[in-house]
């Protein structure tokens, strides 16, 4: 179908702009990925919004991921490997949804994000007789 | 013996529950998707199968990395759904069916497959919203459930062909059972999206139309790539099509498409429900 991609130095397989969630990225985001798990429970989340620091420093987040949620920088967190499945829920508080990530990430504007998905849209439907 | 009727493979975008959650259904948005389910509601309705066997991945509800099984099969009385941190709990009880579940746990373990077992497990949006696009109200599911979670959260993931392979070993269960029940199989998530890096917004039409077009004919098709070649083609999350690949495995007979629905966009996936009606394979 597609020419494949290639390997890194590391011998990791690299695909643009595509991080992929590996043992490596697991050890790195494990302290960031945690806190946002916890996020499930709407009280642990209302903790979060009262003491957005005092709620990361008890989830042993490094400064430096301190600093990506201060910046509200997905795309940092990603690299520093946070799961887009437990940002989503980080996000959630936020105030964003999945298309406001796309656009971040993408740096696009959130409508010209929606509209690239909407310029590809399309229905196909059949039905056996 | 129980037999295997069918199967319903569907994207389960947390927004489609979220849609629900509004009453959008007819909302010109979401029409489009949510009118591919009226062949999947008469099947259910004229087919009345008592057991679904759902083949899906979780999203951080019940699991976390800091336990993170490859395959995991339920076995609990009773499943639920929770909030999964955007506030949205389905409130209908999902009743599992413990006896099959181990049935299908020895089975597979026969056959040389490793899964966690669940006597106490949450399902997330992959079961809940296939679940209210099929049966939609408020009144009690009228079948029973059998999760199988399949990791495509942390590489490295399960192969096609493996998961392939624990389809056909649950299929093999399923008509080894003494029971009388009929089963419909379900495989949920993709089609083609990614979420996060500087791709996210990535769709694959193509490689999605390729995916559709072998599931019921030439499902090893499917097989040709790894896992990794499937988050290049289909994006992160399209790699979900796993859950496909390990639900038309357990189909073991004869296979024909009932229907198929292909829509772009839900929110930033390439959505899609197909269909498959699964026959005894005519002997000589």
């Amino acid at each position: 179908m597609l020419p494949f991609s290639k390997s890194s130095a590391q011998g990791k397989r690299v695909i643009p702009g595509t991080p992929v969630f590996d043992g490596d990225s697991a050890q790195n985001g494990y302290a960031l990925n945690a806190m946002c798990y916890s996020f499930n429970s709407q009280a642990n989340r209302d903790k979060f919004v009262a003491d957005e620091e005092a709620y990361m420093t008890a989830y042993n987040l490094t400064e430096a991921q301190k600093d990506m949620v201060r910046a509200r920088d997905v795309l940092a967190m990603v690299n520093g490997g946070g799961n887009v499945y437990y940002l989503a829920k980080l996000a959630g508080i936020l105030g964003l949804n999945v298309q406001d990530l796309g656009a971040l990430q993408t740096g696009m504007e959130l409508d010209a994000f929606k509209q690239s998905l909407l310029d590809q849209g399309t229905t196909e439907r059949s039905v056996a007789a | 013996m129980s037999t295997i009727c069918g199967g319903v493979f569907t994207s389960h975008v947390p927004g489609i529950g979220n849609a629900i959650a509004k009453g959008l259904q007819q909302d010109p948005y979401w029409k489009p998707f949510f009118d591919g389910f009226d062949p999947v509601h008469e099947f259910l309705e004229r087919e009345k199968p008592d057991v679904a066997v759902v083949f899906y991945n979780d999203h951080g509800l019940n699991f976390f990395l800091d336990k993170m099984p490859t395959f995991a099969i339920g076995a609990a009385p009773e499943y639920r759904h929770e909030d999964e941190g955007w506030g949205i709990a389905f409130q209908r009880p999902y009743e599992g069916h413990p006896d099959l579940s181990w049935h299908i746990i020895e089975e597979v373990v026969e056959s040389e497959f490793d899964p966690v077992t669940c006597q106490s497990m949450l399902v997330d949006h992959a079961v809940a919203v296939p679940f209210e696009l099929c049966w939609p109200g408020k009144g009690a599911f009228p079948i029973k459930l059998i999760p199988i979670a399949i990791n495509t959260v942390q590489h490295p993931l399960p192969s096609p062909k493996r998961c392939y392979n624990l389809g056909q070993a649950v299929g093999r269960a399923i008509s080894t059972w003494e029971g009388d029940e009929k089963v419909v199989i379900f495989g949920t998530g993709g089609l083609s999206h990614q979420l996060e890096g500087a791709r996210a917004g990535h769709l694959n039409p193509d490689y999605d139309r390729f995916c559709l077009k072998n599931l019921a004919p030439d499902p090893e098709a499917l097989l040709q790539h790894s896992s990794l070649d499937i988050v290049e083609l289909a994006g992160s999350q399209g790699v979900e099509i796993i859950n496909w690949i390990a639900a038309r495995g357990a189909l073991t007979g004869s296979v024909r498409e009932l229907a198929s629905n292909y829509h772009i966009p839900i929110s930033n996936t390439a959505a899609a429900t197909v269909l498959l009606e699964n026959s005894e394979t005519v002997r000589a």
